[in-house]
């Protein structure tokens, strides 16, 4: 996702002289291509994201469009008063962009997971939250966010993560896709996910179920529309996250469900539990802790059907 | 038609000599001690403290037109001491960004003049500041934005020593010096005094201008209540055309009146109605 995001970024900042981007001593030769093109729009700001952050508000307070970007703890919890503060209290258009999504960076140890960000970023007044399941939906999500002019946090995974999408989806900010239909139950995942949610549905498929896919790239605002077909239409829908269960797609969707009337479907919550691992181990072993691999989500929807899993015969 | 000073810039300026502009002064400082009153706010002293910075930035430095308050290329004024907001917004007042009458409604229920400033508050307002460590990088933002865009406005940064505190400022300072920003200049309202404490004892803050000149800016001490020092100061800024500027103003807390300098009760006091009275009577029109 990031080597999308950067090219994309260099192509956008080509055809609009407005674009800065702000990175905080972070994406060593990611930037050549935009430093090449655009060599007095690219500052490295250095270990001190606060000062980075407060700057980007004070350049699209001049009529700029920064897009600030290095790993998500440091572009969000590191220095969230700023963004608080300066990008959604000024209602500037600042871009967030935040690397290692969730357990993206799990080898790395809990100072540089993510997983309580969507739930601090969705607090802030303004702020949008967007969180792209593949490469093809970072170049979308980038270009919809810099469109927008609005503050908007976007939260990508790494590099590599598997394709869901064949080319670039027509995506607008709040409208959530559907990667795949079906109505035997609803997968909604956010962000870095995504590609796993496919597999779940491929794993249950032998078995006779159909799951619908969406990929919520929006955590805010939510698409209440798709949340309320998937609701009435099916008996359970799931949200799928690598984020807390406390605040992220999950919890806005409890909130958005316990106002609602009486629906068909129950609600399943996936997410990181409310700890700090403290275990070395890279990305898929952390979803395995947390009980996030395909496998173990198509056992948890099982479950919550009441079907058997087939293996235990 | 009677001939108006311009700008560089082609702005109407205004022409006020030091005793004219001391007298200004002394107008804005009853216009804040009024306000204080009136509006129950505290950081009295921190307001009177900065008065002559603003004064002088306003009337004698900054090249802009209250009549056309977001022209690109204005120069910028942000106090990142915004619990002085009081004493932002009598100075804009007086220099005829919004109505003077509109400072009674300074703190009350519904105003446009909360005590620190918002966003998109009253014309002059650059920045809503409040929470301290955050003007000066907004300042560089704006300072970066300007280089950008080809435009030579100059972006003018108050903050307070006990303001100094926070790391953002020197996170601010080092990114400064890297750029080469001399289209900032820094004023620190040195009244050394932070809402609890001595500013030199809660922290090893002094001393602030070799600290400043050791993270790359030029720096160097004035007087923050002689106005012709001040302006000879900020008009000679950039001090090296290669750095940016800190200007290290030394001031009084609660200055102009006699009660209230160096107490740092008057952070958070409020006057009461004898000490109004006292306060206007030593800030008279002499």
């Amino acid at each position: 996702m990031r080597n999308a995001f950067a090219k994309t970024l260099t192509e956008l900042a080509a055809d609009d002289e407005r674009l800065v981007l702000l990175s905080g001593d972070i994406g060593n030769r990611m930037f050549d291509g935009f430093k090449t093109a655009c060599p007095d729009r690219f500052f490295n700001c250095g270990v001190a994201e606060a000062n980075m952050m407060s700057m980007a508000a004070g350049l699209a307070m001049s009529g700029l469009r920064p897009v600030v970007y290095t790993i998500v703890p440091f572009v969000t919890t590191r220095c969230l008063e700023q963004i608080r503060v300066d990008v959604c209290y000024h209602h500037v258009p600042v871009v967030i962009v935040g690397v290692g999504g969730g357990l993206s960076y799990a080898s790395l140890g809990a100072t540089h997971h993510s997983c309580e960000d969507l739930a601090l970023m969705r607090a802030l007044p303004h702020m949008r939250v967007v969180c792209p399941g593949d490469a093809h939906e970072t170049r979308a999500a980038l270009k919809a966010a810099v469109a927008l002019s609005e503050p908007v946090y976007l939260r990508l995974g790494k590099k590599g993560e598997p394709l869901v999408h064949s080319a670039e989806p027509a995506l607008e900010i709040g409208r959530a896709i559907t990667v795949r239909e079906g109505a035997d139950a609803v997968l909604l995942s956010t962000g870095n996910l995504l590609p796993t949610a496919v597999e779940v549905a491929d794993l249950l498929a032998p078995e006779g179920l159909v799951l619908r896919v969406v990929s919520v790239h929006t955590v805010k605002p939510l698409d209440e529309t798709a949340l309320a077909d998937a609701f009435q239409t099916t008996p359970l829908v799931a949200t799928l996250e690598e984020h807390s269960l406390l605040g992220g797609l999950g919890g806005a969707v409890a909130e958005w469900l316990a106002e609602q009337p009486p629906s068909r479907g129950r609600l399943l919550r996936l997410g990181t539990a409310d700890s700090f691992l403290h275990e070395a181990g890279g990305q898929d072993h952390a979803r395995q802790l947390y009980e996030l691999t395909p496998p173990q989500i198509a056992a948890r929807i099982r479950d919550a059907l009441h079907l058997p899993d087939p293996a235990a015969k | 038609m009677s001939h108006v000073p311009q700008s560089r810039k082609g702005r109407p300026t205004p022409e006020r000599g030091d005793t004219e502009l001391a007298r200004l002064a002394r107008a804005v400082r009853r216009e804040i001690v009024q306000m204080s009153h009136r509006g129950r706010a505290p950081h009295l002293g921190s307001c009177l403290s900065c008065v002559d910075i603003l004064v002088t930035a306003y009337w004698r430095v900054l090249d802009i037109d209250p009549a056309r308050p977001t022209t690109e290329d204005r120069d910028r004024l942000i106090l990142s001491k915004g619990h002085a907001a009081a004493a932002l917004y009598a100075t804009l007042a007086h220099r005829g960004f919004f109505p003077m009458d509109e400072l009674a409604t300074f703190n009350l229920p519904g105003s446009r003049l909360p005590e620190q400033p918002t966003p998109q508050g009253v014309p002059g307002v650059e920045a809503a500041t409040g929470s301290l460590g955050h003007g000066l990088s907004i300042g560089l933002g704006m300072a970066l934005a300007g280089r950008i865009n080809g435009l030579d406005y100059r972006v003018l940064v108050v903050l307070s020593d006990g303001e100094c505190n926070e790391g953002s400022v020197w996170e601010a300072a080092m990114f400064a010096a890297a750029q080469r920003l001399s289209n900032v200049v820094a004023i620190v309202d040195f009244n050394r005094w932070q809402a609890t404490g001595r500013s030199e004892q809660v922290m090893a803050l002094s001393p602030l201008v070799d600290k400043f000149a050791a993270f790359g800016w030029s720096a160097r001490e004035v007087d923050g209540h002689d106005i012709s020092e001040l302006a000879e100061s900020l008009r000679q800024a950039p001090l090296d055309p290669d750095k940016p500027t800190a200007l290290i103003a030394r001031t009084v807390k609660g200055k102009g009146v006699s009660f209230m300098e160096d107490d740092n009760n008057w952070h958070y006091r409020i006057p009461s109605d004898q000490e109004l009275q006292a306060a206007l009577d030593e800030l008279a029109e002499s």
